[in-house]
Parts: structure tokens; sequence; C-alpha cells
């Protein structure tokens, strides 16, 4: 049953530049997002890079201190703003939300085409101040050093990171408006993927956290040129309330960068285990239990800073709290594996490395959240890997877990499955080599933002930095074969995984208004039966069966 | 291969009481994780495509699994919780009432001591073995944080207001002092060293005035009655009838202010009472006294702390500096204008 425009789909239907540059087709988004967040990441790496170079040895041979400086605050900045929030959201988000709940495109396509242009004026910003010189205060900009005392380009950074802001925000509200009011008919809200529901969670956060740290940064801005006096104590005020205002964000967006990698995780392992998802409500719920937590917690960045006794152990508790849901997700996903019929392709091992260093972030923030331990390891090099392996092994892995499970869908084609695990395999000890003995500095007293430390530290950071640049290979493969199979992979049919989801009942790569006609859902979410996935043959187009919708 | 401890030397008193939580929450963690990589190992390789295994498809899932596995995370959480409170209270807490009291500077990129009878120290604080210490700590500019690992010990130095903290140091010997908050440029030059030595040696030290170069011969309790002096501060305070409060009893006291509040005289009162007089007024006085701001360094703020707080009735110390310009009428003995009930 072929359809008529089988061969018109998203991509090959025009080839203008104005085509794409003016295009409100979410998909063609996604992918104008993915090229201009794989920049960011290039850039935020190469900032590591040096870091991490510098680090080898204990003293200022390599660099100074203000580029040292400098260059730990373009990995902040790039990374965080530019790179981990937005990564699944923007990318796998925008070309799967509408796909998965049967739409044609999301509630409002030119506010998404308009957030891409705020992400692209907001990188803009933030290159170009550091192009001018940089910014040395960190991703944090703490005040007063970033309202007063810094000489850096604050303010142009801050701008971007301001403007980039509102991409999330146009985010959020898109993504929560079509799933409220786009879902095909059937299909009810427990019979949404997991991935949507996380979706979903993360966009409470985009917009309800997202104008704060807007806000707060704006007014970091209004220190520098007019000085407003909110935060310096010299004018009567609290550079403490900047780190509350700070936070009550920035810790939420721990949560955007690794709710949306949980939810592509939620959606690999009942695949690739051809399992329902055990206890799919539990997993759905603990998304929405962790977005609404996670406002709750953001005091225990503060536990040295002076604020009162009661007011820490109150953050510490909920933060204690928050470990139930994570538990929760973990358990679930392990379950799901339980008499399963397991199928080790690329996305199950970037899913089950997700499993592995989101356990390893998770229990670690255990002993951030207990006060006496926190004490001691604040501000050391046992926070910077805690929250690597959160928000780094946790939305890497999970991008590139998706990426590569959603590659034949979005593109047409298969990359090379051999490849793919290999970089997976890199990937993963890359990242234990660098970040692990991250915690034994953290625990000797390493603190972080150090460009100069004591000898004695020398033989860990050396492994770490070795393992960097073995991370750096486990980037650098997907990358070259990823660009490769655009022109030499083979053709991919419809659903090369066997999987279940409306995405896989359209064309591979979809038409421009996704399905021909508008379907109808009349099974559960993860409806696997007890059977072998797909053979080879099966993954490609000449060997799917016809009207392959179930 | 050189050794790798897990954690430095336990050199403070607190260290013992973190350290035991640490391997607690250490082992909890391998055996969580343990558990999580031995099963889906074990998963993936008994369930693998192809295994023979015989499945039985069809669970959904099991509330009274899923319940258990979320009750004991939490009862886990919550018993962790309760242990880490207690010594933490106790860190940020008060100060044993013997403690010797060591104030830290803060500034780009130096951490400055001023020891009570006036050794000064930068980068280097010396301290007597098996002493409670009470630091009280403030920054000239921006924040840093003061850090001891050894001492398992970190508190922020934030600008514009006082934050402390106490241990005793326990085993002699040197140890790495930090500066963990991001400060700008030289953030991590900003490093010292702490000496703990034996109480003998320490004497000894102190007697021979301590460092080289940042010896004053004056107490801080002297330096802030100089300053006291040199800014005539007793034409206001201490003369009858008085036209601002006396500061006899002054530290440690609750006054009314004329907002109606009460506050706790305090090192953060006095430091805000000298440098902006206007936000706290004392009931029943006129906001008349000029900002000493940008006139004193928070050194010279720390002394004059030091010398109000010195001031008491009847230790001899008590009333206004005998080495004023103007006779001195002893505080104690000037009236006190609308201000009935307050002395503790």
């Amino acid at each position: 049953m072929a359809q008529p425009d089988e061969r018109t789909n998203y991509l090959n239907w025009s080839h203008t530049v104005k085509s794409w540059l003016l295009t409100t087709d979410h998909k063609r988004i996604a992918i104008l997002y993915m090229v201009s967040i794989t920049v960011m990441f290039a850039l935020g790496g190469l900032a590591a890079a040096v870091i991490r170079m510098a680090l080898v040895v204990p003293q200022d041979t390599l660099i100074r201190h203000e580029t040292y400086n400098k260059m730990f605050s373009m990995h902040g900045v790039i990374m965080v703003f530019l790179f981990l929030v937005p990564s699944i959201p923007a990318v796998l988000g925008n070309f799967l939300l509408p796909l998965m709940v049967g739409a044609r495109d999301l509630a409002f396509p030119r506010l998404n085409l308009l957030s891409w242009y705020l992400y692209i004026i907001g990188g803009l910003c933030v290159v170009g101040a550091m192009l001018a010189g940089g910014v040395d205060t960190g991703w944090t900009f703490y005040t007063p050093y970033s309202s007063i005392y810094s000489n850096s380009h604050v303010t142009l950074t801050i701008v971007g990171v301001f403007i980039a802001g509102f991409s999330s925000i146009a985010t959020g509200i898109n993504f929560i408006v079509t799933t409220h009011k786009m879902r095909a008919p059937g299909l009810t809200w427990f019979r949404l993927p997991l991935f949507v529901w996380s979706l979903y969670a993360t966009s409470i956060i985009f917009v309800l956290g997202t104008p704060v740290v807007a806000i707060t940064l704006a007014l970091v801005v209004a220190e520098r040129v007019v000085h407003l006096g909110v935060f310096d104590p010299a004018l009567g005020g609290d550079p403490i309330l900047f780190q509350h205002l700070f936070w009550f964000y920035s810790h939420p967006a721990v949560y955007i960068m690794v709710l949306p990698s949980m939810g592509v995780v939620s959606e690999l392992v009942p695949c690739f285990s051809r399992k329902r998802a055990f206890g799919y409500p539990f997993i759905a719920f603990s998304s929405l239990a962790i977005a609404v937590l996670g406002f709750l917690v953001w005091g225990h960045h503060m536990f040295v800073s002076g604020q009162a006794v009661w007011t820490g152990m109150v953050f510490s508790f909920l933060s204690f709290l928050i470990a139930v849901p994570s538990a929760i997700k973990v358990f679930n996903w392990t379950a799901t594996m339980y008499k399963g019929r397991i199928w080790f392709t690329a996305p199950m091992l970037y899913a089950l490395g997700f499993i592995g260093l989101f356990t390893v972030g998770g229990l670690t923030g255990l002993f951030l959240a207990a006060l006496t331990v926190d004490v001691h390891v604040h501000d050391t090099y046992f926070v910077i890997a805690h929250f690597h392996y959160i928000m780094v092994g946790g939305a890497i892995m999970g991008y590139m877990g998706g990426i590569h499970f959603w590659w034949p869908k979005m593109t047409g084609r298969l990359y090379p499955e051999g490849w793919a695990k290999l970089a997976a395999g890199i990937t993963f000890i890359g990242f234990n080599l660098t970040f692990f003995p991250q915690f034994l500095l953290g625990l000797q007293g390493m603190p972080r933002r150090y460009h100069w430390y004591p000898p004695e530290w020398q033989s860990l950071n050396v492994l770490s930095s070795a393992g960097a640049s073995i991370l750096a290979v486990g980037y650098a493969i997907p990358l070259t074969y990823l660009i490769w199979s655009l022109w030499y992979g083979a053709k991919a049919g419809k659903n090369p995984w066997g999987a279940v989801g409306l995405e896989w009942t359209t064309t591979s790569p979809p038409p421009t208004h996704n399905f021909p006609r508008t379907p109808v859902v009349t099974w559960e979410a993860y409806d696997y039966r007890d059977e072998e996935p797909p053979t080879e043959e099966e993954r490609e187009p000449v060997s799917v069966p016809a009207g392959g919708e179930r | 291969m050189p050794r790798i401890p897990l954690l430095p030397p336990q050199a403070s008193n607190f260290a013992q009481s973190f350290d035991e939580l640490f391997y607690v929450l250490l082992l909890l963690s391998v055996f969580f994780a343990g558990l999580v990589f031995s099963l889906i190992l074990f998963f993936a390789l008994r369930y693998r495509r192809g295994s023979r295994y015989n499945r039985r498809m069809g669970h959904r899932g099991q509330l009274a699994l899923e319940i258990t596995w979320s009750v004991i995370p939490l009862v886990i959480g919550l018993t962790i919780f309760f242990y880490a409170a207690r010594p933490y209270a106790m860190l940020y807490g008060n100060a044993p009432s013997d403690a010797m009291e060591v104030f830290v500077i803060g500034k780009q990129w130096m951490w400055h001591f001023q020891h009570p009878d006036g050794v000064r120290e930068n980068n280097e604080l010396h301290l007597p073995a098996g002493k409670a210490v009470k630091l009280t700590l403030i920054s000239q500019d921006v924040i840093h944080s003061f850090y001891v690992p050894a001492f398992r010990v970190h508190r922020d130095v934030v600008p514009g207001r006082f934050t402390t903290v106490w241990f005793v140091p326990r085993i002699p010997g040197q140890y790495h002092l930090l500066c963990s908050q991001y400060c700008g440029t030289e953030h991590s030059r900003m490093t010292g060293t702490v000496t703990v030595m034996e109480p003998a040696a320490y004497q000894t030290w102190l007697a021979s005035g301590g460092q080289r170069e940042q010896v004053t011969r004056r107490s801080m309790v002297q330096a802030g009655e100089a300053l006291f002096d040199r800014f005539a501060c007793v034409s206001c305070h201490g003369f009858a009838p008085a036209r601002a409060p006396s500061l006899v009893d002054l530290y440690g006291r609750a006054e009314m202010l004329e907002s109606g509040r009460t506050v706790l005289a305090d090192h953060d009162y006095v430091r805000t009472s000298i440098l902006e007089p206007d936000k706290q007024v004392v009931k029943g006085y006129q906001p008349i006294m000029p900002s000493f701001k940008g006139q004193f360094t928070e050194e010279e703020v720390l002394e004059l702390i030091a010398f109000i707080k010195s001031l008491h009735t009847g230790d001899g110390v008590a009333g206004p500096p005998t080495g004023a310009t103007m006779p001195s009428v002893p505080a104690s003995e000037a009236p006190r204008p609308t201000r009935t009930g307050t002395r503790p």
C-alpha cells in the first residue's frame, strides 16, 4: 500500500535556504536545533579540553589564571545554557512530541521557530562575549563578584543567557499546550509515551523557573550598569539573595537536563527488552514529583553560606525526599528488563550506561544532601564529579541513546551498529575515567575552579585528563559516522526496531504533515508482545510489510 | 603508585563524626549501586535476545513492590538526614564559652587573621591543639570561603555580614587552608597554611610575637580603643546628657529600636551601627550619628567591636577610654533616657 507521497518527506520537499530558515515544521526546527546545539557542544567541549590539559600540571605553565577562569566560565555557560538545557527537549522533543501524540505539528509552530531564533541570538551574544575577551565569573555569576568586581564581559554574556531563556520558555509553553490539546483520538494521558510525560514535567520547570533566573540575571546587569544595589552589601544589598534566586531556577534546571534523558531511557528499555514498561504510572508520576520537588531544594547549594542552621536543615530534609522518585525510576527500569528479550543495540547500551551513571550520580547526591558531609565536600571536585555524572552523564547518554534510536526516523538512514556500540563503550569508559577520580580529588579537598593546586593531587588530575581524551574520542566517532550515514547508511524502514508508538507508524523520514490521516489510538503504551525483534532484513524498507500500521 | 587515602587526616573534633557518616553513606551507596548493577547485568545476560530462557509475560508492576522500593530509600534518607543534622548544628552553632576567638578577613586574594592579643597573620594561621577556636569571618570584597579539609570545616566569608564557625584542632601539624568560593583571577592562589601546635609551643610562638612582619604591640581591644579616641566617639557615647546610647554592657544585650523591633547587639549589629547608623536607631535617640562607611577597614571595625565588647561595668575597663581628649564620665553613670529594663 504505497502512499502517493512516499518519496516526499520533510527533508526533501524543498532544498532552498529560505525553506529551512523560515520553516515552521517542528521536524526541520529540530534539525536546526540539532546543528546549532552540536556547534555549541563542540565549543563547550573545546573549553573543557583546555581546562583538563591545564590541570595536568599543578602550576600554571600552560595558560594563565585569567585564561583559565575564562575557559571554565565559557565551558559552564555554553554547556549549561546552550547545550544541556535545550539538548533533548529542543532536538528530540521538537521532532518527536507531535509524532508521538499523533499531531501535525506543535500547537504554535511560529512560536517554535521564534524560539530557535531566540536561541541563536542568545548563543551569538554569548559567543560574541567570548570572542570579545571572555567572561570570568563562572556560569553561576555569583554576586558581588559578577555585579561589581569582574572586569570581563559579564553584561553581554548575561544578555545572551537572558535571551536564550525566552527560547526555553517558548518551548515549554508549546510543549504543554501540545500535550494537552493535540493528542490523537484515543491517546489518553495514560497511553502517552513516558518520554512525553518527561517533556511535560520539563516544560513545567521551563515555564515556572526560567523567568526567575532571567529576572535575577537582569538584576545583576542593572547592578553593573546603574548600581542598583540589590546584591551589593556596600549599597545595602544582600549578596546571598542572588544565590537564593539563582538556585531557585538552577537547581530545577538540573532536572531540565536529566528528566528528558529519563524519558528517553523509558522508551529505550521497554523497546529493547520487548516488554511493557514496569510500573508505567510510577515512572510517569515520578517525573512530575521530581519537577515539583526540584523547586523546593535550592537551599542545599548554600549549606555553608551562612544561612540559618534551621534553613539548612529544611533544605536537607527536602533534598532527601527527591531521592525517592529518582530511585523509583531506576528500580522500574531494572524491573522492566526482568524476563525481557534483551536486544543489545547501541541505543540500549547508551540507556544502560545512563542507568549506571545516573545511579552513581544520584547516590553521591545523598552525600551532598547530608549536611555535615556536604560541609566537607562543598565546592570541591566531589560536587563537580557528582553533577557531571547527573547532568552530563545523564544528559549525554540519554541524548546519544535517543539520537541513535530515532536517527532512522529522523534521517531515513540506519547508522553503522558496530561503530555505534564501540562509541557507546568508549564514552562510558572515558566518562568514568574522567569523573570518578574527581570524586577522590574532592574528598581530598581540591576546590573547584582551581588552576593551581598542591602537587599531591596531580596523579588524580592526570588520570582525569587522560579520561577526558578518551571521552573526546567517544564523542568524535558518532559525529563522524552519523554524518557519513546521511549519504551511505542503509535506508531505514518505517520501524527498524519493531517499536510501538505512533512515530513508528509513519514513513522514515516522516512527511511534512507527519501522518496521512490522523491516527486513532486503540492500544496501551508499550504494547510489546513476546516476540523476537525484527531481523536485519526486516530493518530495511524492502521487507517492511505493507500497511505496517498497527 | 602513590597511596591515595580517601579522606585527609582527622585533625579536628568534627572530623570523626563527619567521616563516620561518610563511610556509612559509602557503604550504602556501594550496596545499592552493586544491587542495581548486578541485577541489570544478570537480567541482561539471562534474558538476552536469543537465550533459551522461557519467559512468562504479562506482569505490569505490582503496587507492593513499588511501595517497598519507595519506602526503603525514604527511611534510609531520613535516617541519614537526622544523623547529619546534629553535628551541622553544632559546627555553626554557639562555640563553647572558653573558645579562643580569631577574626578572619578575606580579601582578593589573601587571608588575614587577627588574634585578639594583637598578633596578625596573612595566609598563615597558628592555633594551639586541643583548644576550641571560634572564627568570626567577614570579607572586604567578594564572597570567599574558608576551607580546611583536614578539619572538615568550611564557611563562606561574605561581605557585609559576619559568619562564624568553631572547632577544636586536635593533631599538631600543617594543613591546607583553601578558598573554595570562586573569587576572581587569583582564586586558586588564595591558599595558606593552618599550623596546629602543641600548646606549649604555641605559647612560645605567641611570646616571640608570632609571625615576623605582622606584629602590632597592641591587642585588638587596645587598637579599638585608640580608634575610639581618634574618632572622638566618646563625645556622643557616654556623656550626660547622652546624645547616644551608652556602649557599656552593650554587647550581647537586646536593644529596643525606634522601629519597635528588638535586636541582639552582636557583631553584625555593632558593625551596621558604625557603618550605617541610620539603619537601626535605638529607641529614644535621634538618628544623628554620621556614617563611618569608607573610614574604617574591616580590620578596624573588628577592633572597634572588640573594644566595645570589652566595656563592662565594674571590671576595670568600664567607661569611656581615659585617653579621650575631653573629660570623661563613666558611661554606666550617665542617665539613660527612656530606656528601662533592657539590661540582662
